[in-house]
């Protein structure tokens, strides 16, 4: 099989430009392992990865078009020929390897973590299975950034909206029945931007490797805060 | 040449939940905290975990840290230290409810407790019915574990060093760690970092083997970075492999799977864990399903055309139940094994998993040196999660035990660091020599010319491992495969990169990678030729039984000349009387 792959190394290269390599496949090959065969052929070739089984996130590329996660994407799914690119909209660090920090840095911005005020118990606080339920389709995300990366709201600012992930995680915290920093939250997400930039493109839900939904997440922040609204 | 440097009250090497763990409680305290991860920290493979924690919360069925003690103690083959065992079955509860204090998603029962589900080895008064102990969020627990122990440190202001490679750690002429050379991927800039307390916690070195359920990282970096500085690895000769990976593949099903009912058939539909543990059936010990499903394969009476594997039966749980709790195990089995699990079962075979050697420690994660019983820990020196070595599991550690492991000891670690800073308040002077050398195995990497590529040793190497140091382990093979493993680890100084460049050098990075491999993969396979009986996951064909009057001891092997000692294993418990080693039936 023909593997397209970007290639652009800073110390070497004036501008980028696609690598053909042709590769050995076999029956039940991921993406990740024809990129692991093209680095065995050159070893120059960079890319991140490391679970092989779609749970650290470390393999976000884009691959004909789509943003995927290398490691779960069998080659067999993929139309020839396979052209693999690192994810659009983030400066380029290597070949596919690019830099997230400012993907991070809005996570960050939506203080992901769970904030309680009330002493804790001395054991565990209860939730009923029934809130917990909430949390499913949010906690799961890996933060692999296929989604904020395939956002154009993201593209064109992605310092100032925050990005399906983050809203995401942002959701996560406002679901959870065991958080008392809703109104914080909420105030945190005002104004033009952050939230409101999402134009339910959807981008974000076709890219989701865990098939989570940012979108709906968007929504249902939007609908906490019409209801508190009124 | 110029180093940057940077000085923090402590340095911790590597990000998953034993150095998050740490680093949440030392950030907590207002200490200066540094974390060095080769990878973004919720990349480490702690994310990875699936079934669960165990602690004895008696959730759903009569339970208590006692219990476990005993079920853990008996599932290391009574190689574990019965001190530290009886330390961490205690610490488990606090551990779990802090973790959900900081806002682990959990799974919930009707009355809104944590959700507890039956495991591998677990019983309720010291050998009696089943128990439920293991603590879980569907079958994703690892990765909401890590992924709130992240969240809490970015709250607490931990500093992070993301997608820094920890080269070399510095000593003085005392043998004191003082830090560690790291270096900068994407950048390839050395930078020095000087520390008063040094916490390893890098995890564990599955890649060693060619077919393994560990990540790309799993390299043993801290454990071989130990061992170049004069530091014994603890009984490395026992290596878990998990009963089921999928067949071919090596990618992780949960034991929570068979906790949820579901259970091994060979190729006539036998549900064949009946015949070799009568009780506990398919949830035995890791160590006896494992050697079980091979003993049917190489019976004749494995799966598909090969016959080279067993089935996995879910299917009768139903789709709710699957859905429910084992949400993760359904989409990698239709990624990996083109099956889905509630119409038909998986193929799976054992995969290597898990070591239970390490650097040795004592109770408090601070690393003890020396062969001897009594001696001193090596001043402001921690390891914690797999890498070290407490001992708690022994010869075979049980399912729902590793993140128990890295929480509980990465938290105490993280503690008695708070107190060693409080009374050694000074960094001490950095001597030069010991960075020269550091820098110098860097620059070793810049010869350039002709010479075997990363790729190929490493490939040579991990299917020797594979060969000789696997499930069943013979004299004549393992001696073989020591020999080839020397022969290995000469043609290091052949190899050369094809890439020199300093942005995102992966080349670089396994390179370095694999001289961690190659020292981890001689001292199990040293360690594994030496011990003349079988115990636990250890298992000689030439000596079939557990030799406790000569072998119930602890194995240390250092680098230098391969040289092995022992020291006894600590059965005196804290506050309980002993358990006596026992004939192990489940």
């Amino acid at each position: 099989m023909k593997v397209s792959v970007y290639r652009y190394n800073p110390e070497t290269d004036n501008e980028p430009y696609m690598q053909e390599f042709e590769i050995e496949t076999r029956q039940g090959m991921m993406l990740r392992d024809a990129l692991m065969a093209v680095q065995d052929q050159d070893e120059s070739f960079t890319f991140r990865h490391s679970c092989g089984e779609g749970v650290c996130g470390s393999d976000g590329v884009n691959v004909n078009g789509s943003n995927k996660l290398a490691c779960i994407t069998p080659l067999s799914e993929l139309k020839e020929p396979v052209e693999v690119r690192p994810f659009p909209g983030r400066p380029v660090i290597r070949d596919l390897v690019v830099d997230m920090s400012q993907f991070y840095a809005q996570y960050k911005q939506v203080d992901p973590w769970l904030i309680r005020k009330e002493p804790m118990p001395e054991q565990e606080i209860l939730q009923s299975p029934e809130d917990r339920d909430k949390l499913d389709g949010l906690y799961e995300c890996i933060m692999c950034g296929c989604c904020s990366t395939s956002c154009p709201s993201f593209w064109w600012n992605p310092d100032k909206f925050l990005g399906p992930q983050a809203l995401l995680s942002a959701c996560r915290f406002l679901a959870d029945s065991r958080d008392q920093a809703k109104e914080e939250r909420l105030d945190n997400l005002e104004g033009p931007y952050k939230l409101f930039r999402c134009h339910t493109i959807m981008n974000c839900v076709e890219a989701c490797p865990k098939n989570l939904n940012p979108t709906k997440a968007i929504g249902h922040i939007k609908a906490i805060m019409l209801k508190d609204a009124i | 040449m110029a180093l940057e440097k940077q000085r923090f009250d402590t340095l911790i090497l590597g990000a998953g939940g034993a150095g998050l763990n740490a680093a949440l409680q030392l950030a907590n305290a207002n200490l200066k905290v540094a974390v060095v991860s080769k990878v973004f920290p919720t990349r480490s493979h702690t994310v990875a975990a699936q079934g669960g924690v165990n602690a004895a919360l008696a959730n759903v069925l009569p339970d208590n840290w006692h219990w476990h003690m005993f079920d853990t103690v008996k599932g290391s083959d009574y190689l574990g230290d019965q001190d530290a065992i009886e330390y961490m079955c205690r610490e488990a509860i606090p551990t779990v409810y802090e973790l959900e204090h900081n806002g682990v998603p959990f799974s919930r029962l009707p009355n809104g407790k944590i959700y507890q589900r039956a495991f591998g080895g677990q019983s309720q008064n010291f050998g009696g019915d089943q128990a439920a102990r293991t603590c879980a969020a569907a079958d994703r627990t690892g990765h909401a574990i890590l992924h709130t122990l992240y969240q809490q440190n970015i709250r607490a202001k931990t500093h992070f060093y993301d997608e820094y490679f920890a080269v070399e750690l510095i000593k003085d002429e005392e043998g004191i760690v003082l830090g560690a050379l790291v270096l900068n991927i994407a950048t390839g800039e050395p930078l020095l970092i000087e520390s008063k307390t040094t916490l390893l916690a890098t995890g564990g070195c599955g890649q060693v083997f060619r077919t393994t359920s560990n990540a790309h990282i799993n390299t043993g970096d801290g454990m071989a970075m130990a061992l170049r500085a004069g530091l014994p690895l603890m009984d490395m000769e026992f290596f878990q492999f998990h009963p089921t990976g999928i067949a071919g593949k090596g990618m992780l099903i949960t034991e929570g799977v068979r906790g949820e009912g579901g259970y091994l058939i060979n190729k006539d539909g036998e549900r064949f864990m009946e015949k070799y543990a009568p009780n506990a059936k398919d949830l035995a010990s890791r160590d006896v399903v494992a050697r079980s499903i091979v003993t049917e394969v190489r019976e004749g009476r494995g799966c598909g055309p090969d016959a080279d594997h067993v089935m996995l039966k879910v299917d009768h749980l139903g789709e709710d139940v699957i859905a429910k709790r084992l949400p993760g195990i359904r989409e990698s089995s239709k990624i990996f094994a083109g099956v889905d699990p509630v119409q038909d079962p998986i193929p799976v075979f054992p995969t290597a998993h898990y070591v239970m050697g390490g650097i040795p420690t004592d109770r408090f994660g601070r690393v003890m040196p020396e062969a001897s019983d009594d001696g001193d820990p090596l001043p402001g020196l921690y390891a914690a999660g797999e890498c070290a070595c407490a001992s708690v599991h022994g010869a075979n550690r049980l399912g729902g035990n590793s993140l128990l492991d890295i929480l509980v000891f990465g938290r105490l670690a993280g503690h008695n660091i708070i107190d060693y800073v409080k009374q050694n308040s000074a960094h001490r002077p950095l001597p030069d020599d010991s960075v020269a050398q550091a820098v110098g195995r860097l620059e070793r990497w810049d010869v350039k010319g002709e010479g075997i590529t990363v790729s190929e040793l490493r490939k040579e190497f991990r299917k020797t491992m594979e060969d000789h140091a696997g499930v069943f382990r013979v004299e004549d093979m393992m001696a073989d495969g020591v020999e080839k493993l020397k022969a290995i680890r000469d043609k290091l100084k052949d190899v050369r990169l094809t890439d020199h460049s300093a942005t995102f050098n992966t080349n670089r990075t396994e390179a370095l990678e694999l001289e961690n491999l190659i020292d981890v993969g001689l001292s199990i396979a040293v360690s594994a030729l030496h011990r003349k009986e079988s115990r636990g996951a250890h298992s000689r064909p030439d000596f079939p039984k557990r030799e406790d009057g000569e072998w119930m001891k602890h194995t240390l092997y250092w680098k230098e000349s391969d040289k092995l000692e022992y020291k006894g294993v600590r059965s005196q418990p804290l506050t309980v009387e002993s358990f006596p080693p026992k004939e192990r039936v489940y």
